[in-house]
C-alpha cells in the first residue's frame, strides 16, 4: 500500500483546514500513518490557502511532491487552476462550483478566468463538479460545505463509514454535530450518484 | 503487561509540531512558560496554557519571555520559552549571558525558524545562534520528535547547567503528525530560593571565571552527541550518504529511500568522530539542510569532503523535488522530468486587511494625505498594498518610531509635515514605549499613530497588556496608553475612530503640522474579535439607479467591494461603463466606503437595516 496524497486548495474561511483536519484525523482512527501541512502566509481570511495530507503505512514529507497529487479538493475554482501541476496524470478533482473574486478582479482590474472544467479535462484529470454551496445550504448552514466536500470525498477512499461519522463526531462542538453529519451524507449521496 | 503492549495502547494522537512541544513541556513537569506571540510559534504557549499546573504568560516582548523563565530556573523550576526567529533577536542579550550563569531548574528556548518567510521580514538560520551562544541545539523533524525532544533537551539543561535551544521551521510546527502521547515524568521539586551570586551575578570577575566552564560543558556535550540516541546512522547503500537534520530529513528521505542517512538530533554541537565515520562508509557525501550551510561549514573543517549548498539552495523552503534536483545534479545523474506547468496568468490572491478593519479608514487617510509612513509590524504592513499603499517602512518590531525620529533629525523643517509613525498597540507595548520616549527625551517632533484594535491581531488575536485580560483569560490591569504617553512627556496626546473619516483626517492634518512630538490613538476594536464589537454587522449595499461606476470606493481596496463592467444609466440619466456591488456575505457595515462616495450611492448601515 502506497502513500496517498490530497491537496486541498481554496480561499481563506472556506473551513479547508477544518476539513484536512477532519481528514487527518479519520486516517488516524483507519489506523494509517498521516502527515499534514498547511500554506496560507500571512492572510486570515481572503488569501489562497493550500493543505497537504498524506496518509499511508509510513510517511516522511509532510508536502506532496509535484506531479503527485492523487486527489485535489478544490474548494473554488480558479485555485484548482493553479494547483494543476501538482496532480499526477489521470489524477482525480472533486471541485467546488464557486467563484470568488480575486482583488484585481473586484478592482476590474483582471477578470476571472473562464473554461476552468475544460482546461482540468485537457490536463488529462478525472473532474467531478459539485454544487458545494447548495447543498451545504440544503444540510443547513452554507459553511458546512467543506464537509460537503468531505461527503463526496469519502466515495473515493477505501475507509469504513462509521470511521468518517466518528471523525466528524469528534471534530465539532454538539450542536454542529447533526448539520455536519447531514451535509456529509449529501455530499456522499452526490459521489455515490456520479460514479 | 509487557512494554509493547503498553506502548500500542498508549493514546496515540495527531499534533502539530508547536501542540507537541507543549505536550512535551507538560510531560517534562514545567511549571513556568513565557513567550511573545509569533508566527510560526504562537500555538506553543495557546497549548501549554491548556495544561493545569504551568503558569503560562503573554510576556510583552521575548526579552521579558526570555529573563521570565531564566528566573523561574534560577528557582529551580523548569521553564520554557518560545519565540519566533527574530524574537531570539530581542532576547539574545539574556540568551548568552544566561548561557554563562546556567541554571537549577531546566530551561528550554524554542527558536521558530521560518525558511520561506511565510510569515516573517527576514530568513535568518538560528542554529548558529547555538553555537554564538554556547548553547546546544535540538532539531526535531516531525511532531513525534518535537516531543520527545522537548523532553530531552529540559533533562540536558539540568545535566549540563545550560539553556538548551530547540529549534523548529514552520513546517515542523504547523504541520500535523502522529504522536504517542507520553505520561508526565516524576520530576524531583527542587524549587527554593539558593543564593550563588559566583554564579549567577556576572560581574567582569565572575563571569571570567564563568568562561572556561562554558568551554568545558560545550566538549562535554561534544562527547554526548557521538553517542546520544537522536543521532543516529541509518545504514543504505554506501554510494550515497547524506548528512540531514529536522524536517530536511524528512526530504531526503522521501527523495532518496534507499539512501545512507546520518540524521543529526542534536545540530550542535556536532559529532565529529560520527561524522567522520559516516563519511568514511559512503561514496558521496551530501548535507541536506534548509538556509545556511551551518552543518557543511563545520563539517569541511573537519576536512571532510561533502558537498551541499552548491547544489542545495541557501534561500527558502526545501522540499522533497528540491532535494532529489539538488541530489541528483551533485551525482550526475539525470534530472527527474517534470513536464507538468503552472496555468500561467492566473489574478494572484495576496493577503488583505479583512472586511471592516479599523485599519483601512486610517490608511485610506494617510494614503490621501501623501504621507511617508515609518511602519510597523501587525496587520497594518499589509496597508503596504495597493490601492492603499501607505506603509514605506517596515524592519523589525518598533522601529517605526525610531524611523520618523531620525528621519525628523536628518531632514530638520523638510520633514515636518510630512512624515508619520504608525505602530499596533502590542506592536508599542513590545518596543515602541522606548522609542516614544526617546522622542519626547531628545526633543523630536515625529507624529505617531498607535493603531490600538485591542488585540495582537496579526497571530490570532492574543491578548496584551492594553487588552484586560492574560493568556489563561483572567481579567487584570489594562495599560493606560494615553497616560503612558503623557508620563514620557508627550504632552499632544489625541483619540480618533479610524471609522470616522473626517474626523481621523482633520486630526492628523493637526497634529502633522505642529513642530513638538505627538500621539494619536486610532482605537477600534478588531474587526475579528468576537467581543467588544462596535459595528452593525449588518451589510450595506450599493444603489443600483445611483452608482455611477467612478471606482472611487475600490480605493480602500476592501474584499467586499467588487466593480463589474456593464455598461447602462444611473436613474438620473449618467451613463456608466460599470458599477460597484457590495458582497453581502463579507461586508460587516464599517462604512468607510460609504463615507467616500461622493454621490450617496452606498447604503449607509441603518437605512440597509431598515430596508
Amino acid at each position: 500500500m502506497r502513500v496517498t496524497n490530497v491537496l486541498m486548495a481554496g480561499v481563506g474561511g472556506q473551513g479547508i483546514i477544518m476539513a484536512s483536519d477532519i481528514l487527518s484525523r479519520l486516517m488516524l482512527i483507519a489506523g494509517l500513518d498521516v502527515k499534514k501541512s498547511e500554506v496560507h502566509g500571512m492572510a486570515q481570511r481572503g488569501g489562497s490557502v493550500t493543505c497537504h495530507v498524506r496518509f499511508g503505512p509510513h510517511v516522511f514529507s509532510p508536502l506532496i511532491k509535484q506531479g503527485e497529487v492523487d486527489i485535489l479538493m478544490a474548494f473554488e475554482k480558479m485555485e484548482a487552476l493553479r494547483y494543476l501541476y501538482y496532480l499526477r496524470t489521470g489524477a482525480r478533482v472533486l471541485l467546488n462550483d464557486l467563484e470568488i473574486s480575486p482583488p484585481s478582479v473586484c478592482l476590474g482590474k483582471e477578470s476571472y478566468p473562464g473554461g476552468i472544467p475544460d482546461l482540468i479535462h485537457e490536463r488529462g484529470m478525472r473532474l467531478l463538479m459539485i454544487p458545494g454551496l447548495t447543498l451545504a445550504r440544503q444540510a443547513g448552514n452554507i459553511r458546512a460545505a467543506n464537509v460537503v466536500l468531505l461527503g463526496v470525498l469519502s466515495t473515493w477512499l477505501d475507509v469504513e463509514e462509521g470511521y468518517w461519522t466518528e471523525a466528524i463526531e469528534s471534530s465539532f462542538p454538539r450542536r454542529l454535530v447533526s448539520i455536519n453529519l447531514e451535509a456529509f451524507r449529501l455530499g456522499r449521496a452526490a459521489g455515490i450518484q456520479a460514479s | 503487561m509487557s512494554e509493547s503492549t503498553s506502548l500500542r495502547e498508549r493514546p496515540r494522537e495527531i499534533l502539530s509540531g508547536n501542540e507537541a512541544i507543549a505536550r512535551g513541556a507538560f510531560e517534562a513537569g514545567v511549571r513556568v512558560a513565557a513567550a511573545y506571540p509569533g508566527t510560526p510559534s504562537t500555538e506553543i504557549l495557546e497549548s501549554l496554557t491548556q495544561y493545569a499546573g504551568v503558569y503560562t504568560e503573554w510576556s510583552p516582548n521575548e526579552k521579558v519571555a526570555l529573563e521570565v523563565v531564566a528566573g523561574a530556573a534560577y528557582a529551580g523550576a523548569r521553564a520554557l520559552a518560545a519565540m519566533k526567529h527574530v524574537g531570539v533577536n530581542v532576547a539574545a542579550d539574556p540568551l548568552f549571558t544566561l548561557s554563562y550563569t546556567g541554571l537549577r531548574g531546566g530551561l528550554v528556548l524554542i527558536s521558530a525558524d521560518d525558511p520561506e518567510l511565510h510569515s516573517s521580514q527576514n530568513e535568518q538560520d538560528n542554529r548558529h545562534y547555538a553555537r554564538h551562544a554556547k548553547v546546544p541545539m535540538l532539531e526535531p523533524g516531525d511532531s513525534q520528535e518535537a516531543k520527545d525532544f522537548v523532553r530531552l533537551a529540559f533533562r540536558l539543561s539540568e545535566k549540563f547547567d545550560t539553556p538548551v535551544m530547540v529549534r523548529t521551521t514552520t513546517r515542523v510546527s504547523h504541520s500535523k503528525t502522529a504522536v504517542i502521547l507520553g505520561e508526565p515524568e516524576d520530576v524531583e521539586d527542587q524549587r527554593g530560593i539558593e543564593k550563588n551570586p559566583a554564579k549567577l551575578v556576572m560581574l567582569p570577575a565572575n563571569a571570567r571565571r564563568r568562561h572556561p566552564i562554558i568551554e568545558q560543558r560545550m566538549s562535554a556535550l561534544a562527547q554526548l552527541a557521538e553517542t546520544i540516541e537522536i543521532n543516529r546512522i541509518e545504514a543504505g547503500d554506501p554510494e550515497l550518504g547524506i548528512i540531514t537534520a529536522g524536517i530536511s530529513y524528512q526530504y531526503a528521505r522521501e527523495a532518496f529511500p534507499r539512501a545512507s542517512i546520518l540524521k543529526l538530533g542534536m545540530v550542535y554541537p556536532l559529532p565529529s568522530r560520527m561524522i567522520r565515520k559516516f563519511a568514511g562508509s559512503v561514496r558521496q557525501l551530501m548535507v541536506v539542510e534548509e538556509l545556511d550551510p551551518f552543518l557543511e561549514e563545520q563539517i569541511k573543517a573537519l576536512g571532510i569532503h561533502v558537498e551541499g549548498k552548491e547544489y542545495i539552495s541557501i534561500c527558502g523552503e526545501l522540499n522533497a523535488d528540491h532535494v532529489e534536483r539538488g541530489i541528483k545534479k551533485a551525482l550526475g545523474e539525470p534530472l527527474p522530468d517534470i513536464q507538468s506547468r503552472p496555468v500561467e496568468g492566473l489574478p494572484v490572491r495576496p493577503p488583505n486587511m479583512c472586511p471592516g478593519c479599523p485599519h483601512r479608514g486610517l490608511f485610506y487617510v494617510l494614503h490621501k494625505l501623501k504621507l511617508f509612513v515609518a511602519g510597523d509590524i501587525g496587520c497594518y504592513t499589509m496597508a503596504f498594498l495597493p490601492p492603499l499603499s501607505a506603509i514605506d517602512t517596515c524592519l523589525c518590531m518598533g522601529a517605526g518610531i525610531s524611523h520618523a525620529m531620525g528621519m525628523s533629525k536628518a531632514l530638520g523643517d523638510a520633514a515636518q509635515g510630512k512624515v508619520v509613525a504608525v505602530i499596533g498597540d502590542s506592536t508599542f507595548y513590545h518596543s515602541g514605549m522606548t522609542g516614544l520616549l526617546n522622542v519626547a527625551y531628545n526633543k523630536g517632533a515625529a507624529t505617531v499613530i498607535i493603531l490600538d484594535n485591542s488585540s495582537t491581531a496579526m497571530t490570532g488575536s492574543q491578548e496584551n497588556p492594553g487588552t484586560g485580560f492574560t493568556l489563561s483569560g483572567e481579567p487584570t490591569v489594562r495599560a493606560d496608553m494615553e497616560g503612558l504617553a503623557r508620563s514620557m512627556g508627550i504632552n499632544r496626546v489625541r483619540v480618533v475612530s479610524p471609522y470616522q473619516l473626517s474626523e481621523t483626517e482633520h486630526v492628523v492634518r493637526e497634529e502633522i503640522a505642529v513642530p513638538e512630538p505627538s500621539v494619536i490613538i486610532s482605537r477600534a476594536p478588531c474587526v475579528l474579535l468576537k467581543s467588544n464589537r462596535v459595528l452593525s454587522g449588518v451589510p450595506q449595499s450599493v444603489d443600483e439607479d445611483t452608482c455611477r461606476g467612478c471606482k472611487q470606493c475600490l480605493s480602500i481596496g476592501c474584499p467586499a467591494l467588487e466593480w463589474k463592467a456593464e455598461e447602462g444609466y444611473t436613474a438620473e440619466g449618467k451613463k456608466r461603463k460599470g458599477r460597484s456591488f457590495i458582497n453581502p456575505l463579507l461586508c460587516v457595515g464599517c462604512d468607510v466606503c460609504g463615507q467616500i462616495c461622493t454621490f450617496g450611492a452606498i447604503r449607509r448601515p441603518q437605512d440597509s437595516a431598515e430596508a
